[in-house]
């Protein structure tokens, strides 16, 4: 699935949903970037950390898992629109015949995957139902 | 800025081609396509080559190099070869490059190839190389998957415009109708609607016949300076436009995921350089990697009103005989997907029909036709056009 550089250098973004936010436009981007999208070279970005409630802008309902999520199918994942206003993919604990389109979401911490019997545990954030 | 021509085109047998190699398909393809053109080696100015992912299919990089080796146009010629990489565009990306460089004035005589072989690895291996074409840190390491993603597309678009299950599984019967006439098809066997909808379900709500498959399978052309291209054929086939436009890597940056914007805007772009609307076109190759992608496609290309593709698709209208046939090769779908390869087949169909030559599956007096071919889940989208007249 992943190296653990690749992984632990986001360690923020992915445990605290910390992305950034452009001081010029107001823009805010999650996962974070060092330019931004509208202000490019002009614009500043500064870090910050999302609430994380949301809702879901789209789903399914995965059956042939990616490598390294076996053990969890079938999963959802879903885009979830935070409320500040960026998007990001994640997966939606719960029961997923309850899971709907515009449906308000809250983040959790969980063990996202693993390499292997051996290899590293990956830990971030999912998602819930908000009235879970 | 030159005008361009193709002058010889080919494909090898699409499928699983367990006992060929990835040098032994191309070298059939791009032969082929010499041999078609009436073109010699020492004629070849440049060649460019769509690949994916040599690297994770046969584990093998520098393919440009190994190909022009293979084809004997290295070891006295000297050939230049370049190797384009746009995940399942890189063959049209590739064909776009040696456009660019015969209407440049640079290059003359260009071959422009695509291959993939991605039956060498299972199909576990071959999918998490397919998944390195959207954000493998924010979209794989979340458990994405290809058929996930665009079954997103798909849930948002049935929610948003009332597209159902047996619109989709439409576009899958029409597909493998139009493969059982192309004698490259990896599958040429009729499907039903039931038969897609029983299949067993991928991500919800795509079920496996709503996805191209796997498949190993090279395409080249040949192309020339419009001036001279009737010293080599008698039927050239000009290009009209060459358009390209990048969107975001990840589908969730998008500003709508029902609406692939690169494709909304490589269109534009080839529509506008060509002096054409929809209307002129005769046929079109779309990217119908699952089945919701081509019913986007042909929304984003102008072909239907956006929301409409699935009851276009339904009402026959995109079907050999209708108001615009989509995918006469059988698309992706049937056809097969060597993804490196699938945007040169598209031009390879086009030309096919252009000159006449597509048999049981000829769109009746076609004179303009269009490719379109995408990367990821619509982060790079590579359209062209194609005329019988120059």
């Amino acid at each position: 699935m992943s190296s653990v550089p690749r992984f632990w250098r986001n360690l923020g973004s992915r445990y605290n949903l910390e992305g950034t936010r452009c001081k010029e436009c107001g823009e805010y981007f999650y996962p974070p970037r060092n330019v931004c999208v509208n202000c490019r070279r002009t614009g500043e970005l500064e870090s910050f950390k999302f609430k994380g409630t949301g809702e879901i802008v789209s789903y399914t309902l995965i059956h042939t898992a990616a490598e390294g999520f076996e053990n969890q199918s079938p999963y959802t994942l879903a885009i979830i629109k935070l409320d500040e206003g960026p998007s990001l993919t994640s997966q939606v604990v719960g029961e997923p015949e309850k899971m709907h389109i515009g449906m308000r979401v809250k983040p959790v911490f969980r063990k996202l995957g693993e390499d292997g019997e051996r290899g590293m545990i990956y830990y971030g954030t999912k998602f819930v139902p908000a009235d879970a | 800025m030159r005008d361009v021509a193709i002058i010889g085109v080919k494909n090898t047998k699409f499928g699983e081609l367990w006992e060929r190699s990835l040098r032994d398909i191309v070298v059939e393809a791009g032969i082929g396509a010499i041999e078609d053109a009436g073109v010699s080696g020492k004629d070849i100015d440049a060649l460019y080559i769509g690949n994916m992912s040599g690297g994770r299919f046969v584990d093998q990089e520098h393919i440009g190099a190994l190909i022009a080796d293979y084809s004997g146009l290295s070891r006295n010629l000297h050939v230049p070869a370049t190797r384009v990489e746009a995940a399942c565009a890189s063959g049209g990306l590739a064909l776009r490059q040696a456009i660019i460089t015969v209407a440049s004035g640079y290059s003359d005589i260009v071959v422009a190839a695509g291959a993939e072989k991605m039956t060498d690895v299972g199909s576990e291996e071959a999918s998490s190389a397919l998944a390195a074409a959207a954000d493998r840190e924010w979209e794989g390491m979340a458990g994405a998957t290809f058929p996930g993603l665009y079954a997103m597309i798909a849930k948002l678009h049935m929610h948003r415009y009332g597209s159902t299950s047996e619109q989709l599984a439409e576009v899958a019967v029409k597909n493998h109708k139009n493969g059982c006439f192309n004698p490259i098809a990896q599958y040429k066997n009729k499907i039903t609607v039931d038969d897609v909808l029983k299949s067993i379900m991928v991500a919800d709500p795509l079920h496996i016949f709503d996805c191209s498959p796997i498949t190993d399978g090279a395409s080249a052309l040949v192309l020339a300076p419009a001036d001279v291209a009737h010293k080599y054929t008698d039927t050239p086939i000009y290009i009209k436009a060459t358009a390209q436009a990048s969107d975001t890597i990840a589908l969730h940056d998008r500003r709508d995921i029902t609406t692939l914007d690169a494709t909304v805007v490589a269109a534009k772009r080839a529509y506008s350089m060509a002096k054409l609307k929809p209307e002129d076109i005769d046929l079109v190759e779309v990217h119908d990697c699952f089945t919701i992608a081509e019913i986007c496609a042909i929304e984003d290309l102008g072909f239907a009103e956006k929301g409409k593709g699935g009851i276009v698709t339904a009402n026959g209208e995109t079907a050999i005989g209708g108001r615009i046939p989509v995918n006469t090769s059988g698309g992706l779908k049937a056809c097969g997907h060597p993804v490196g390869a699938t945007g040169v087949k598209q031009a390879v169909e086009i030309v096919t029909q252009l000159r006449g030559d597509a048999g049981k599956r000829q769109v009746a007096g076609a004179k303009y036709g269009m490719t379109h071919n995408v990367g990821g889940s619509g982060a790079t989208a590579v359209v062209h056009i194609f005329s019988r007249e120059r």
